[in-house]
């Protein structure tokens, strides 16, 4: 009766682009030139946008939101794998990835500045609204992606979360229904590391999330998230494989969270700074943007006319914000079912009375 | 004696139990080096350990379930709930364990556990942020569901939840966190669950609420008082479960009118209970027919409708004018 080794396994990392913006050209996925540029520009438009979300909140325009500057080689290369017909079922720190998807920055600057219709994200990009819940989504997912095998259609439903999320219990219900069902879905993982002030190693004893994948009987992988050729790399795979094969998988991109939590959060009060030093060194941004400049695609004046264009872009859609006249108080009932119930009825014209009296 | 708010009477009862029983802990998310989001528990991890303030992994399911663990093992865990809008994931463990564990083991194992969690908008949140779901949670038998409305409240509520046999959720009014400070005594102190509380006396109308709703009656009722219009009861429910229906009932008697104020949806909110038993124990005593001031059947709105949401002074006082005109 010997002891043996019944199952083994491994988890791979992947690495394409190093630190100093060199790739290892065995593992470059096929991009064209012009691909990387707009790569870059989007990348680009999601650091400039969060920047002036971040002024335009501390002035009190904006509400609460979480930032997503340093994580852009995570969720922008993982968006920039999807096609049209594919699905996004994010969380709440993929700016990059809902701009990717086709929605405009204007309607982004209205959700995070308290207006429900910044979050009616148009059906047909295929991109549910924000959650908050964290943890709670994945499930979503699932469901669409069962619907789109039913259909028989070519395409998978990419799912993204932090790794705090990967504690809720729904993650790993969704994680096992995906593996049994066989749906064409891929959980995206942005680690980085932090889930407010709880560091990963008080969120799971886990060497990596990727490592999660195995229990379920499901592919995982770890990439570096501030490189955005590699995110980009096994978000492809991955999409094709859920696409042709049905194939769920867990993907883990190890980035980190350099900035605070949220606007109403102090890091400073968990974390010290000669730990994120060394993260803004490993910047996604300037890591393609040394990687371009060697391969002649970018140069000082190229980047400073992306900037430009960015900041224009980001500058027409806080005018237009502003220009937005605010949602009426009769919007509060509109949307609760497709039809209005009684209580809802009488609700409404008891608020639009009491106001007109007041007025 | 020192001026509070009710951030830091929390924070300081949760510091006096544990210092009195070392069987009380704290767990949840971010409560530890954070000192929680809203800082309650500010400067505990540095005075009794990370043995006792305890950073959870982020799960509300566990936090809850595994905190009905350790009360039937004997300590008193104070669980904290970021946001009442993330008990979701919790209401498993709450509504089939922590309630019941007492009923199913005829009194053998006991949940002395005290889940506290801020809840309520007036906040300017994001969604999620804001909800009110006393009655969801009062609801429950077995549940003991507390609401302090100011800081003295608060620190004697809370006491008086650590060292409560069974289970309690307390709700802690997040939009008056830092809103009040009052003097509170530096010595411990618990006041009872289970005993509503007279804030103002009057003889024309009876005006219920709790929570953050307690200061909106008291505007409500010294404008009605400056302009002559009435001279109006105030009761501060405090809990929920247990319900005092005997102050409401014997106030109402006096006032032979009763208005009660909440934010959570009118439908099914806690108003409909009051209400029901004042007509089932003063309806002969009545002038007029009980109204509720309340949060629409909607989802709380984000922060440019939220204003039309929340109960005010102005709603209240229109209320009140009508229960004295009928
Ligand atoms: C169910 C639930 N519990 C608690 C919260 C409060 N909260 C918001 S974000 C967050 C941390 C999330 O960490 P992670 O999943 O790693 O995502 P990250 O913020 O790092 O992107 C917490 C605890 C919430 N939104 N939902
Ligand atoms: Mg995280």
């Amino acid at each position: 009766m010997p002891i043996r080794p019944l199952v083994s396994y491994s988890i791979e990392r992947v690495e394409v682009l190093s630190p100093e913006g060199v790739v290892d050209d065995s593992l470059m996925p096929g991009l064209a030139p012009e691909q990387i540029s707009r790569l870059y520009e989007y990348m680009v438009l999601t650091r400039q946008f969060d920047d002036r979300m971040f002024k335009l909140q501390r002035q009190g325009r904006l509400g609460t939101f979480a930032r997503v500057a340093g994580q852009e080689g995570a969720h922008v290369g993982a968006a920039f794998a999807l096609r049209p017909d594919d699905w996004l079922v994010p969380a709440f720190r993929e700016t990059g990835a809902l701009i990717l998807r086709g929605l405009p920055l204007v309607q982004l600057l209205q959700y995070w500045g308290g207006d429900e219709r910044g979050a009616a994200f148009p059906q047909e990009l295929r991109t549910l609204p924000v959650a908050i819940p964290v943890g709670t989504h994945m499930l979503h997912a699932v469901g669409i992606a069962w619907a789109m095998k039913q259909a028989g259609e070519q395409a998978a439903v990419l799912t993204s979360f932090g790794e705090g999320a990967t504690s809720e219990g729904d993650f790993s219900e969704a994680m096992n229904m995906a593996a049994v069902f066989k749906v064409p879905v891929v959980f995206f993982c942005q680690n980085n590391q932090y889930a407010i002030s709880v560091p990963y190693t008080k969120q799971t004893a886990s060497p990596t999330v990727a490592q999660k994948a195995l229990a379920y009987g499901m592919f995982g992988v770890q990439v570096d998230g501030n490189d955005v050729f590699a995110v980009y790399r096994v978000a492809m795979e991955a999409l094709e494989r859920a696409r042709t094969g049905h194939e769920p998988t867990l993907i883990e991109a190890l980035t980190y969270r350099v900035m605070d939590h949220t606007t109403s959060d102090d890091a400073q009060r968990y974390r010290s700074e000669e730990e994120v030093e060394p993260w803004r060194q490993r910047d996604p941004i300037e890591r393609l943007g040394r990687y371009m400049r060697t391969k002649g695609l970018l140069d000082d004046v190229g980047a400073a006319d992306v900037l430009a264009r960015a900041d224009q872009k980001v500058a027409d859609a806080v005018a237009a914000f502003e220009a937005i006249v605010p949602p009426g108080p009769e919007e509060i009932f509109n949307h609760v079912f497709a039809e209005m119930t009684p209580q809802l009825v009488e609700q409404q014209a008891e608020l639009m009375a009491r106001l007109a009296r007041r007025r | 004696m020192a001026r509070l708010n009710i951030v830091e009477a929390i924070d300081q009862a949760l510091s006096q139990e544990m210092q009195l029983d070392s069987k009380v802990i704290i767990l949840g998310e971010d409560v530890g080096r954070d000192g929680g989001v809203f800082r309650v528990t500010d400067g505990l991890v540095q005075r009794f350990g990370e043995e006792r303030v305890i950073d959870t992994p982020l799960a509300e399911s566990g936090i809850v379930g595994m905190a009905i663990g350790m009360a039937i093992a004997g300590y008193r865990p104070v669980a904290e709930i970021q946001f009442a809008g993330f008990a979701y994931p919790a209401y498993d463990q709450l509504v089939s364990h922590a309630s019941r564990m007492r009923n199913r083991s005829r009194g053998e194992f006991t949940v002395p556990l005290v889940v506290r969690t801020p809840y309520g908008g007036g906040i300017r949140a994001l969604e999620h942020h804001s909800e009110s779901m006393e009655a969801v949670f009062a609801h429950v038998p077995g549940l003991k569901v507390v609401i302090p409305a100011d800081p003295y409240e608060a620190k004697g509520l809370l006491a008086a939840a650590v060292r409560d046999p069974d289970p309690v959720i307390f709700m802690e009014p997040a939009r008056i966190y830092r809103a009040i400070k009052m003097e509170v005594p530096e010595e411990t102190y618990t006041l009872p669950l289970g005993k509503a509380r007279v804030v103002r006396e009057g003889k024309d109308v009876t005006a219920v609420a709790w929570g953050a709703h307690v200061r909106t009656l008291r505007d409500a009722a010294q404008r009605l008082e400056a302009e002559g219009e009435a001279d109006v009861e105030i009761i501060d429910v405090r809990t929920l479960s247990p319900f005092d229906f005997e102050t409401v009932v014997a106030s109402v008697k006096k006032t032979g009118r009763a208005v009660i104020v909440h934010e959570a949806p009118r439908s099914c909110g806690f108003g409909a209970e009051i209400s029901a038993q004042i007509m089932e124990r003063a309806v002969l005593q009545l002038r007029s027919p009980v109204i509720r001031v309340a949060g629409f059947d909607t989802v709380p709105p984000l922060a440019k409708l939220e204003d039309y949401y929340q109960p005010d002074a102005d709603s209240v006082v229109e209320a009140i004018k009508s229960t004295l005109k009928f």
